[in-house]
């Protein structure tokens, strides 16, 4: 590439303000989430001894598994981000299918998780759980629509992901021009961030 | 061209086993009852990993200090919400 059409090419990229808007994004996520958080320690604070015994049906093993697949799915998205910079584009694209895969798999046990509640009865409006304490209900209230939206990023990361890689694979993202790819490692980062704080108040207070 | 950034692997595998190793201790310490501190070691740990998260799979370290300050004001933000609505249930 010449330096005339480099000079050209770059002319309307700032990539820092581009990370800059990522972040920004990420602010308003915080805020959303931070919101729950805040009900949950109101209603944890409310009724604690009632949080333990609802705590008690979620499987500490499960969440542990999923906590595992969420952070190596973080590294693998940033290694993709890394290989990229070092211009190696099948090894970005391989990892980011990588972490695809551990998404989808975080989804899968999630998946089975709902379903083992469903069986029990310990659904929203279901009668098993009405006819528990306020607290349990609260609980398992909380529970679903938090990690439930916490899905939700995982789904939506998943689209975002796949969207880079075929960018990747297309040369539309390279190692000369990978912001947008860094826009999305934030994202999946997030959300590995939110599990990690997710993990431990639910799956770990029995 | 511009300058490719040579990106170094090894300090995400680093954090990624910093990471591994913070989830098997905050499993751990669950099992144990340290009363009114489980809660607090378990946020205390959470906190540790979301850090290294940030810092360096977000790589906040490479980052422009006003990022840093961005990031600080938002978290300030937040625990001001935690501490007012404490505020007002702590004496219930």
């Amino acid at each position: 590439m010449s330096s005339t059409e480099e000079t050209i090419h770059h002319a309307h990229r700032d990539d820092e303000g581009s990370r800059m808007g990522m972040w920004l994004f990420l602010f308003t996520e915080l805020l959303l989430f931070g919101g729950m958080f805040l009900a949950y320690s109101v209603y944890r604070y409310m009724h604690q001894a009632e949080f333990h015994i609802a705590a008690k049906e979620l499987s500490t093993l499960m969440g542990t598994l999923n906590t595992l697949i969420l952070l190596t799915s973080s590294l693998t998205m940033a290694l993709a981000i890394a290989a990229l910079q070092n211009n190696k584009k099948v090894l970005s694209l391989i990892l980011q299918g990588t972490t695809l895969v551990f998404a989808l798999w975080f989804l899968i046990n999630k998946y089975f998780e709902w379903s083992a509640k469903y069986h029990h009865g310990l659904f929203p409006g279901a009668d098993v759980l009405m006819e528990k304490s306020p607290g349990q209900i609260l609980f398992f209230g909380l529970y679903y629509v938090m990690t439930g939206l916490h899905g939700l990023h995982v789904i939506i990361g998943m689209l975002i992901i796949s969207y880079m890689s075929l960018g990747t694979a297309k040369n539309k993202i390279t190692a000369d021009n990978h912001v947008r790819l860094e826009a999305a490692g934030l994202y999946w980062h997030l959300v590995d961030i939110i599990w990690i704080f997710l993990f431990p108040l639910f799956y770990l207070i029995s | 061209m511009s300058k490719p950034i040579h990106s170094n692997y090894l300090p995400y595998l680093l954090v990624w086993f910093a990471l591994i190793v913070l989830t098997g201790i905050t499993v751990t310490f669950a099992g144990i009852n340290f009363g009114k501190y489980t809660v607090l070691t378990a946020l205390v740990i959470a906190s540790i990993k979301a850090y290294l998260v940030l810092s360096i799979f977000m790589n906040i370290k490479r980052e422009d200090k006003v990022f840093k300050i961005f990031i600080g004001i938002s978290l300030l933000f937040l625990i001001i919400s935690f501490a007012l609505l404490f505020s007002d249930y702590s004496f219930v």
